[in-house]
């Protein structure tokens, strides 16, 4: 197996245990408190849903990237890639807007336990999206040019373990109320 | 580790995977399909659960369309988008070890804050005093806001 992406699949390993820690936090309090159902009502599961749609989307142009980059055409990779990036940016915007109303509403951090996990949660993951963006923008300029065409496969393994994340956020953040 | 046999060093700089080393491309825009329907289906089935009344049906239905879909849309993206059945074996197990750590997390964790007391062990009055009042808060949140509302 190439370092490159024995390397990748070490973090995504080393980050299943970060957020599966957090996750599994999460399902206890839920689970044990009531309360949390009365909090998890405010989200939006229209924006959550939206949001999901999104990273399913740029988890298939992360996908398609890594087929032309197999094929060797350097430059349409790049423009998947590209969208991809375009996607991990909406996501984040929806979320600045979303936490945005959501602070003025005074859900804020340290409401609530269901809020510090909302935010953390929600901010850990989206930090990974900010992250996977700026990594996949420079992959991106780099396969234009064909070179380094590998990397392209790597940071897409990245992106749909960051989109598998979402995947089980969003039924707890959004429809479990 | 670029000093790795050779195929190994052709992927890392070459920029093609060696012969052999290819991923079998299916119908990735099929799988997004599926995908988006199944997540269609998540949204759908609680909000279908609300209207029965039998408790226990509407909140198996939640769970199943909700959580049980996560997870088959998990493995679906693990499986097509990330190609983890052509990885090497080490892979899957390097994964399924860190969900069991996941697990073995949830079951030491678990009582301590899920139970008030268990088998020669009591919580302390004051986490317990908050336990109970975060089951039975004395009052909702007024004017649409969490912000006062009690732990958590």
């Amino acid at each position: 197996m190439p370092t490159g992406r024995l390397a990748v699949w070490w973090v995504i390993a080393s980050e299943i245990v970060i957020f599966g820690g957090l996750l599994g936090s999460y399902i206890m309090y839920r689970i044990a408190h009531d309360a949390f159902a009365a909090q998890a009502a405010h989200t939006n599961t229209w924006i959550g849903a939206f949001n999901t749609f999104v990273l399913l989307t740029s988890s298939l142009m992360a996908v398609q990237a890594h087929k032309f980059a197999e094929q060797g055409d350097g430059p349409k990779a790049a423009r998947f890639l590209y969208y991809t990036a375009a996607g991990g940016l909406t996501f984040a915007c929806v979320k600045a807007f979303e936490w945005t109303h959501e602070i003025r509403e005074g859900f804020t951090i340290t409401s609530s336990t269901f809020w510090s996990f909302y935010y953390t949660a929600a901010g850990l993951h989206a930090l990974h999206v900010l992250a996977g963006v700026v990594i996949m923008l420079i992959v991106a300029a780099s396969a234009k040019r064909y070179e380094e065409l590998h990397r392209v496969e790597l940071i897409g393994l990245y992106w749909h373990f960051v989109d598998i994340v979402w995947i089980f956020l969003f039924p707890l953040l959004y429809i479990a109320k | 580790m670029s000093d790795h046999a050779g195929h190994d060093a052709h992927a890392e700089h070459g920029g093609h995977a060696p012969p052999g080393e290819h991923t079998h491309h299916g119908n990735y825009v099929r799988i997004w399909a599926i995908l988006v329907a199944l997540l269609v289906v998540s949204v759908a089935g609680p909000v279908v659960a609300q209207f029965i009344e039998h408790r226990h049906t509407a909140l198996l239905l939640t769970l199943a369309t909700a959580f049980g879909i996560a997870v088959v849309k998990a493995y679906m993206v693990a499986k097509n988008f990330m190609h983890i059945a052509l990885a090497r074996r080490f892979v899957t197990y390097l994964v399924m070890t860190m969900l069991v750590f996941m697990l073995l997390f949830f079951a030491g964790a678990a009582p301590d804050v899920m139970k008030l007391q268990g088998a020669h062990w009591e919580k302390p009055e004051w986490i317990k005093a908050n336990q109970q009042a975060a089951l039975h808060p004395a009052g909702g949140h007024g004017e649409g806001s969490g912000a006062e509302g009690s732990q958590p």
